[in-house]
């Protein structure tokens, strides 16, 4: 039942940036985002390097590129809107392999694509390194107001939960002769995504009443523990790193 | 676990439960609960019994505020079951739901079982002492760092059983607690739950096993109570058993 799953999107580790407080890592990853959306569009080389200081991290903390690279795929919708953007936005145009582009948008699918890539990757890296409990630790340490953290708490439960669920669904489908393969199966599939809904919807509702009944009031009960300045500086390296490339694209 | 010695002398505190005329009809206008009154004395074991969809499960749902009563009241120890009480009457009522599924959530089973202690003010050593008495009174103390997801059906249920004694709680409530149980750890249980010697309310579906630990049944049909008394009585007698879909295990004997 639901094996594995409770691990989507955090892969555990015991390495130096899986160690690294939450509230710490949360506070690097909003700057480095921060840098990478303030990067002027035209800078490719900035964008590189924001990538090479990402993969630096993923080193440290053994994270493989393809398991990122799976993850990623949820950014899809905005790739195909980056791609659609060269041919139906006006102005200037630019030939390339035989088709008129329009240069604005070409350059805007580019700034999409790139800042949109950059901005999931890391995500994925800090959801990667740190453990969905200890994330909400960290932005309590942050003082996150507690009905954004117990809305973060909901959606990452359900999200398990929804990814459980339908891993039982399947097997309950399989056994009764299902074979999702055929096409013309499709059907069952479809509607077993609609029930999914309703049934994880279920789910999560009698999960959060029994978390209620033991006590829950919205906020982790773990406080977790503050960070040192060294950690803090330790941790805020890359985010340094990114604001460097930053202005040095800025006023260089 | 700390000891709750049962007094015997029941008359002289309000009861451990008590509920009075209590309907409830859920969202959807499906009406489960018709008028339910009981009352549980301190240190009182009660088994609930009934068929399925008998509304066994929304009462007990109404004892720690889950649901809101749509008539009638509930009280915990004299404290009634309101907003502004709900998080002492959660703190004296544990509840261990039907499915353990609902009740594991966590990513290792030591910090589901901390979970309810932590959120009742237990931190340190006193906490860490918490989880690993709960965790060996149903025996998964070894099983301690694991995911619960990856826990077979009757481990996750005793591991949802030591997510509530980890609490403390003054009545334990426990919503078909053998179920999935191999016979062992189902004999284990009721040894655990004799030794706590805590006010008790066991919904189950085993009547020998009901006969065994709770000398007091309820039976519940249809949203009302049809039956309350000596489980022995009740048990003995076919023709109410018959009228509400329960039978006695094949070979089963009240002699
Ligand atoms: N979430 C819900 N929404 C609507 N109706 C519900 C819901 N949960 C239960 N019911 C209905 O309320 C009635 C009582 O259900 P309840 O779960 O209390 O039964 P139960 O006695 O615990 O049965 P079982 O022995 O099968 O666990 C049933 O008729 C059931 O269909
Ligand atoms: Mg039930």
């Amino acid at each position: 039942m639901g094996a594995g799953h409770a691990h989507l999107l955090h892969r555990p580790g015991d390495t130096a940036v899986h160690r690294l407080p939450a509230q710490v890592k949360v506070v690097a990853a909003l700057a480095v985002v921060l840098c990478v959306v303030s990067t002027p569009r035209g800078e490719f080389a900035a964008f590189g390097l924001y990538l090479l200081l990402l993969a630096c991290v993923w080193a440290l903390a053994r994270v493989p590129p393809g398991w990122l690279a799976k993850r990623a795929l949820i950014e899809a919708p905005f790739v195909v809107l980056a791609v659609v953007l060269p041919f139906t936005a006006g102005g200037p145009t630019v030939g390339l392999l035989g088709l008129r582009l329009s240069e604005t948008g070409l350059l805007a699918g580019w700034n999409i694509l790139a800042k949109g890539t950059l901005g999931v990757l890391v995500s994925l890296t800090l959801s990667a390194t740190t453990s969905p409990r200890d994330l909400l630790v960290g932005l309590q340490r942050l003082r996150v107001p507690a009905l954004v953290i117990t809305i973060a708490t909901l959606m990452l439960r359900y999200l398990e939960v929804i990814s459980a669920e339908a891993a039982r669904m399947r097997v309950a489908r399989i056994c009764r002769g299902h074979d999702p393969r055929f096409l013309w199966q499709a059907g069952a599939t479809a509607r077993a995504v609609g029930t999914l809904f309703i049934r994880s919807y279920e789910r999560g509702e009698r999960v959060h009443l029994a978390m209620v009944s033991r006590g829950w009031t919205g906020t982790m009960p773990d406080a977790g523990r503050a960070a040192a300045p060294r950690t803090w500086l330790a941790g805020l390296v890359p985010a340094v790193g990114a604001a460097l490339v930053l202005g040095t694209t800025l006023w260089g | 676990m700390p000891e709750t010695a049962a007094d015997d002398t029941p008359t002289t505190r309000p009861p451990a439960l008590l509920v009075e005329g209590l309907a409830y009809a859920y969202p959807d206008g499906h009406q489960a609960l018709f008028g339910i009154d009981l009352r549980v004395e301190p240190g009182e074991r009660v088994a609930v019994l009934g068929p399925n969809g008998a509304g066994k499960t929304t009462l007990v749902l109404h004892l720690n505020g889950v649901h809101t009563p749509g008539a009638g009241r509930v009280a915990v120890a004299g404290l009634p079951v309101a907003k502004a009480n709900l998080r002492e009457v959660r703190r004296r009522v544990g509840i261990v739901f039907q499915d353990p599924d609902d009740q594991l959530f966590m990513p290792t089973v030591r910090e589901d079982v901390a979970f309810g202690p932590a959120n009742f003010g237990l931190r340190g050593a006193e906490l860490d002492a918490r989880v690993a008495a709960a965790l060996a009174a149903v025996g998964m103390a070894e099983h301690a760092d694991r995911s619960p997801m990856h826990l077979s059906g009757g481990q996750r249920r005793r591991v949802a059983l030591a997510t509530v004694l980890a609490c403390d709680p003054e009545v334990l409530v426990l919503d078909e607690p053998s179920a999935n149980l191999e016979p062992v750890a189902r004999r284990e249980l009721a040894e655990v739950l004799l030794g706590l010697g805590r006010t008790t309310l066991m919904v189950t579906h085993d009547l020998p096993y009901a006969l065994q630990l709770c000398p007091r049944s309820v039976l519940v049909d249809e949203g009302v109570v049809v039956a309350d008394g000596p489980t022995r009585e009740l048990l003995a007698d076919t023709a109410l058993l018959a009228a509400h879909r329960l039978e006695l295990p094949f070979g089963f004997r009240l002699d």
